[in-house]
């Protein structure tokens, strides 16, 4: 493999578990996927299903105990990061490697400006004084498009809106110029309107910075807009993969095809009519982790599930880059999709 | 601005409440039962001592009037006549004010440099054995009562080692045992209060923010989790405020320690009702002082609330 298309983040089947009283559970189960330079990767599915977790581990920042990663390589930065200690962690951390999280009511410091606590990573990867690092957090601000950044840089987080503030942990996830920011949810606590400003926001920066960005979402109308590619999850699993065109075009996971029915949309069947459509969901939840099934997880919900599904489906390429986890991989989206795909 | 507005209001309100805990003070002494011309003049007097005393000390008027008098006396620093220095308390109490402030002072201090940092190290190293040992002390110290722990320093400390004065005032080395039985329980308290609150934060999603950027442990507890967790933990000192002025009046008799607690023990033996009144109205002052300053304090610490 040569240099250019040498990925940024290698994640070869990781699988991270939670020692509980009732017994070692295995939230992520052996994920594999690959990120180049400037890609987003979306990885999706519903709550529960494992991408926070997986997210979480590429950070290290699980706390240990109870949780910890049983297995698999995560190579990043010519390491491996699941077998890195803490102190190589945190000098990647906010440096080569930062996240931003779901809540950006509480992931700031309510005590700390807001200026300070951008400059903070720069202090701590850059060596730069605190004067610098103050300076280089106003022009951040500037990058997010806050107003007045320079005052603004001397606010407490308790005087901004949750859009304002998620931009604020854009900047500071930005600071350092890492080559991979992981996105767990960044605009699932904002309005709309908001929502599309921060996207804007966070993809303008990273085609400026050349980032690559995993952007964890259940939101499949997020993934439509910003994402190259695709993971889809589920109870701890990866049952999908594909670029973003051929997943929406032919979905080959009855999971993947149930998350696209299940959006919203105006002009569905029946709409037109003027009367209400029952939007379609998926029946039941994900499965506890103490209660998965053997064989596919998706079983007790899936319209498609058959005897042969007691035993777990393999991931199987279906056209060039587009993988699915599936028996009934070619059914899906023929007979209970009809009139939707 | 705000700041100004906010310290403004706080004292303006002070002065409402303070009317109507002085009279609250006055109606108690007043329906205090027995005859207080009587109790001051001693059962040997003859009637018409007792009814001097009654004209001394205004009882020969209406209540009304024995309480507009009192209100306009305290205003003007007038506390009435007390039998003990036959005349107005008031210099006497503000000249053992200081011994009484020192001792307070110092014990708060103590407290500051023990509790909050055996609080932090509790936390940080939860559920394990500096946690359980510290913890172990901490219960240990809210079961002793302070004047047997009082007693015990005097016991060991002063008798056997001969290391410290047993009581009064004789330099800053006295100040050590008084301060240890005051602080105390105020330590073990706030060594509790601060380990919970530490453990609270330290949890909050801010700490991982903090890890994501690079941060190391040490870092993020001193720059970020302890600023948050101060703000509960000044409530409690300043809650404790209370507990302090009365744990004194115990700590300086057992030392002998010439302060104003001292001084009301004194006033309540001899049947001084003015003097021990007076004391009380004093108390009542400070503490609402103290209070003024906590709330400052959370203005300092919580910039939440400069907006508010």
């Amino acid at each position: 493999m040569n240099v250019a298309t040498e990925p940024v983040l290698a994640v070869q089947g990781l699988t991270t578990g939670f020692d509980t009283a009732r017994g070692r559970l295995v939230a992520v189960n052996d994920l594999s996927f690959s990120l180049a330079r400037g890609e987003t990767l979306a990885i999706v599915g519903e709550s529960g299903c494992g991408k926070s977790v997986a997210a979480l581990s590429i950070m290290r920042l699980l706390e240990t105990p109870p949780a910890l990663i049983l297995g698999g390589t995560i190579r990043f930065a010519g390491r491996d990061l699941a077998q890195a200690d803490e102190a190589t962690m945190s000098g990647l951390r906010g440096a080569k490697l930062s996240m931003i999280f779901q809540e950006p009511m509480t992931a700031l410091n309510p005590s700390m400006k807001v200026g300070l606590q951008i400059a903070e990573p720069l202090m701590r990867h850059r060596g730069l004084t605190r004067e610098a690092a103050l300076a280089r957090a106003v022009e951040m601000l500037d990058l997010v498009r806050i107003p007045e950044a320079a005052r603004r840089a001397e606010d407490y987080p308790h005087r901004m809106s949750g859009g304002m503030r998620q931009r604020v942990m854009i900047a500071m996830a930005l600071a350092c110029e890492p080559d991979l920011l992981i996105a767990d949810e960044p605009t699932t606590a904002l309005d709309v309107t908001i929502q599309a400003q921060v996207l804007e926001i966070l993809r303008a920066l990273q085609a400026r910075m050349g980032a690559a960005v995993i952007l964890i979402t259940h939101d499949l109308g997020v993934v439509a807009e910003v994402a190259d590619r695709v993971v889809v999850m589920y109870a701890g699993h990866k049952v999908e993969e594909a670029d973003v065109a051929s997943l929406f075009a032919r979905p080959r996971h009855p999971y993947t095809h149930g998350l696209m029915r299940s959006v919203p949309r105006v002009n569905a069947p029946g709409r037109a009519s003027g009367g209400r459509v029952r939007l379609p969901e998926i029946a039941g939840i994900v499965p506890a982790l103490d209660q998965r099934p053997p064989g596919c997880p998706f079983v007790p919900r899936c319209p498609l599930a058959s005897a042969r599904c007691a035993e777990m489906p393999p991931l199987a390429e279906h056209s060039p880059g587009h993988w699915a986890a599936c028996w009934h991989s070619d059914a899906v989206g023929q007979a209970a999709g009809a009139g939707h795909a | 601005m705000p700041v100004i507005s906010f310290v403004a209001l706080r004292v303006l309100r002070i002065v409402p409440i303070a009317f109507g805990v002085v009279t609250i003070i006055f109606l108690i002494f007043k329906a205090v039962p027995g005859d207080q011309a009587t109790l001051m003049v001693g059962a040997t007097a003859t009637q018409a001592e007792i009814d001097a005393m009654r004209v001394r000390l205004g009882l020969d008027r209406p209540i009304l009037e024995q309480y507009v008098s009192h209100m306009f006396g305290l205003v003007q620093g007038d506390f009435g006549w007390s039998s003990t220095f036959r005349g107005n308390p008031l210099p006497y109490i503000l000249a053992r004010l200081p011994a009484t402030l020192a001792l307070m002072l110092s014990a708060i201090a103590l407290t500051i440099v023990i509790g909050v940092p055996a609080g932090v190290v509790a936390a940080v190293h939860h559920d394990r054995w500096i946690d359980h040992l510290l913890t172990g002390f901490v219960v240990a110290l809210l079961a002793v009562p302070n004047f047997w722990l009082g007693l015990m320093l005097v016991a060991v400390l002063a008798v056997q080692m001969g290391w410290l004065p047993s009581h009064g005032f004789e330099g800053p080395a006295s100040l050590i045992m008084p301060t240890l039985a005051l602080a105390a329980r105020l330590i073990a308290l706030v060594a509790r209060m601060t380990r919970g609150v530490m453990l609270e934060e330290l949890r909050k999603d801010y700490v991982r923010t903090a890890r994501a950027k690079g941060l190391e442990g040490r870092t993020i507890v001193v720059r970020h989790v302890l600023r948050n967790a101060m703000i509960p933990t000044v409530t409690v000192i300043g809650l404790q405020m209370g507990y302090l002025l009365g744990g004194s009046t115990v700590v300086e008799r057992i030392f002998a320690w010439p302060g104003v607690g001292d001084l009301l023990l004194n006033a309540i033996g001899m049947r001084d009702y003015t003097l021990v009144q007076g004391i009380v109205v004093v108390y009542v002052a400070g503490f609402m002082l103290i209070n003024l300053v906590v709330e400052g304090l959370y203005l300092l610490i919580n910039p939440r609330l400069r907006h508010a």
